[in-house]
């Protein structure tokens, strides 16, 4: 009945003897909120990685929307619709976060190749950053280098980035991480208000934010799913507590 | 302006449009290479050399400045554009801007051919790779002695008036006007490539080459458009010395000369278009006054200049005046 908007199925890699990835099978229905989460080392941002086309699986299979793109180059991939963030900020540090902005909007719609015309003569993919910008409460300093942007807003400005390729699929490899607890909650706000049919994973450490924002959760232990399902069948479930949430927890 | 721009009338394009507006100092730049004619009528010469220089470094600039790749070879394509033109000339056809356009389009093509080996590697085994792509052409030019020239240079390059009137002449008069205007011409295209959607996602690549796949961008396709359009404009340079000193000598192809165009970008400042014109003039007025004092020693001072300049100026001496003058602006408001 659902929509399937990202798959995997049967994705395995190792480096060495060392799992990484053992036989991930994830279904991310169209529109759906999924946290992924699980200790450090656990192979979450490798999972990314993987679905990204940063890393190459030794066997297994992804699937976008109903096309097969486990042989699809990353850039390939984002052209589909698959995005990611990431957990240390990788952004343009000499760049405004407009000019960063404008330049995801500009390869989105296939017009960054072009060198014979001046950038300001993109007036929509200009208005079009900004909104994302505004939106992400980036608007008043659109214009200074992102080096001298506060920490939180390089993680927003993270996000925008993202958005401006407008993602079928966001996958957030921990948007809050580095941000102190009283100001990640406008991290989530954010996050909270991406447009509804957009399917979102994020990997988030701070339990709280993961049962307030997810649908659903899936916990990765060693490089292969442990157990997944909502949020209740999670926080009640032995395996989890023993393995990850340890006995403080709730 | 700050308060202007973050009010509800906020207009994005403007703000890229003031980026890449005629800014007063650019317009007494280019006014002021035409002093020469007045002031110092007898070192035409030598400023036609150092608009040449100031081309080449100015193609240069758009690889290490603009994408962040490092080159050690560039004189590959400077040479190649330098003896297309000497051999167009030689054999026949010396008509000048003809064999300009033909010289940069063989120079631009055979970019084009080296841009597939050097999109697939990175850092250091990409400058060892220019490096010794530049020994390797130098060492097939110097080998085809019959075709050009070898050790004894290509000799017998006889240039045709410019719209056959304008001959060149042993004062550098015709030769200077015709690098400037060549220089002003091609530095107008390099503008604008760094001013357009593809100049910013270069910027892209040099500020993060992790996150551009991740944006959607074919990062090697976008490397092998500079690698061409680089060197296009190094050909052109080149075809331009070669014209203009109607010979072209093997170390048109030498290590030394690609890495004197990098030591011009680096004094001046890289990623700012008139870094590598700025850096040419001086590296170029500092030879010839410093050759001229002492021709043994010129190096020596050139060295402890770079020094100097890489010390307190670390983004050269474009960079280091930006700074300042923000740092003016700063405290007065």
């Amino acid at each position: 009945m659902t929509e399937i908007a990202l798959s995997t199925s049967g994705l395995n890699k190792n480096f060495g003897s060392l799992v990484v990835a053992g036989d991930i099978s994830i279904s991310l229905p169209r529109g759906a909120r999924y946290a992924l989460i699980g200790p450090n080392g656990a192979g979450k941002t490798t999972l990314i990685n993987l679905m990204t086309g940063m890393l190459a699986p030794d066997s297994g299979k992804i699937v976008l929307g109903n096309d097969d793109i486990t042989a699809v180059p990353p850039d390939g991939r984002v052209k589909r619709g698959l995005v990611r963030t990431f957990q240390i900020n990788t952004l343009f540090p000499n760049l405004s976060p407009l000019e960063a902005v404008t330049l995801a909007v500009c390869e989105r719609r296939g017009e960054a190749g072009v060198w014979w015309k001046s950038l300001p003569s993109y007036k929509e993919a200009a208005d079009e950053a900004y909104a994302v910008l505004s939106t992400l409460r980036l608007g008043d300093v659109c214009e200074r280098p992102t080096k001298q942007l506060a920490y939180g807003q390089q993680r927003l400005l993270e996000i925008a980035i993202a958005l401006a390729s407008k993602p079928k699929v966001l996958l957030l490899d921990e948007p809050a991480a580095g941000v102190p607890k009283e100001e990640s909650g406008e991290l989530f706000a954010a996050v909270a208000d991406i447009a509804s049919d957009i399917s979102v994973l994020f990997i988030e450490h701070d339990m709280e934010v993961v049962f307030r924002f997810a649908s659903r959760i899936i916990v990765m232990v060693s490089g292969r799913i442990l157990v997944e399902g909502t949020p209740d069948e999670i926080s009640s479930n032995e395996k989890v507590r023993e393995v990850y949430l340890g006995s403080g927890h709730g | 302006m700050n308060a202007q721009t973050t009010s509800a009338a906020f207009n994005p394009q403007e703000v890229l449009r003031a980026q890449v507006r005629w800014r007063a100092l650019e317009i007494v730049f280019w006014v002021a290479t035409l002093a020469p004619f007045v002031l110092t009528p007898n070192y035409l010469v030598l400023c036609s050399q150092i608009a040449i220089a100031a081309l080449f470094a100015l193609s240069l600039d758009l690889l290490v400045g603009y994408s962040g790749i490092v080159s050690l070879g560039h004189a590959v394509f400077f040479g190649v554009g330098a003896y297309s033109a000497g051999l167009i000339a030689k054999n026949g056809w010396g008509e000048p801007i003809s064999g300009l356009i033909l010289a940069s389009v063989i120079a631009a093509a055979f970019g084009y051919f080296i841009s597939f080996i050097m999109v697939r590697i990175s850092h250091f085994a990409l400058i060892m790779v220019t490096v010794g792509l530049c020994l390797l052409v130098g060492e097939i030019a110097n080998n085809f002695h019959d075709i050009t020239g070898g050790d004894d240079g290509l000799q017998g390059v006889k240039m045709w008036p410019i719209f056959g009137m304008y001959k060149f002449d042993i004062f550098g008069r015709t030769a200077y006007v015709y690098a400037l205007i060549a220089t002003f011409l091609s530095f107008l295209a390099v503008r604008r490539v760094v001013n357009s959607p593809f100049g910013l996602s270069l910027r892209g690549m040099r500020e993060n080459q992790r996150r551009m796949p991740a944006i959607g961008a074919p990062m090697k396709k976008r490397l092998q458009v500079v690698y061409v359009i680089s060197a296009c404009f190094a050909g052109l340079a080149g075809a331009l010395s070669a014209q203009t000193t109607q010979f072209v000598a093997l170390d048109a192809l030498s290590f030394q000369r690609s890495a004197e165009v990098l030591v011009m970008l680096i004094l001046g400042g890289a990623g700012r278009l008139y870094g590598g014109l700025i850096g040419a003039a001086i590296f170029m007025v500092a030879r010839d006054q410093l050759a001229d004092m002492n021709p043994q020693y010129w190096y020596f001072w050139l060295g402890l200049l770079l020094v100097i300049v890489i010390i307190f100026l670390p983004n050269g001496i474009l960079g280091g005046l930006a700074a300042l003058i923000d740092r003016l602006r700063s405290r007065r408001s």
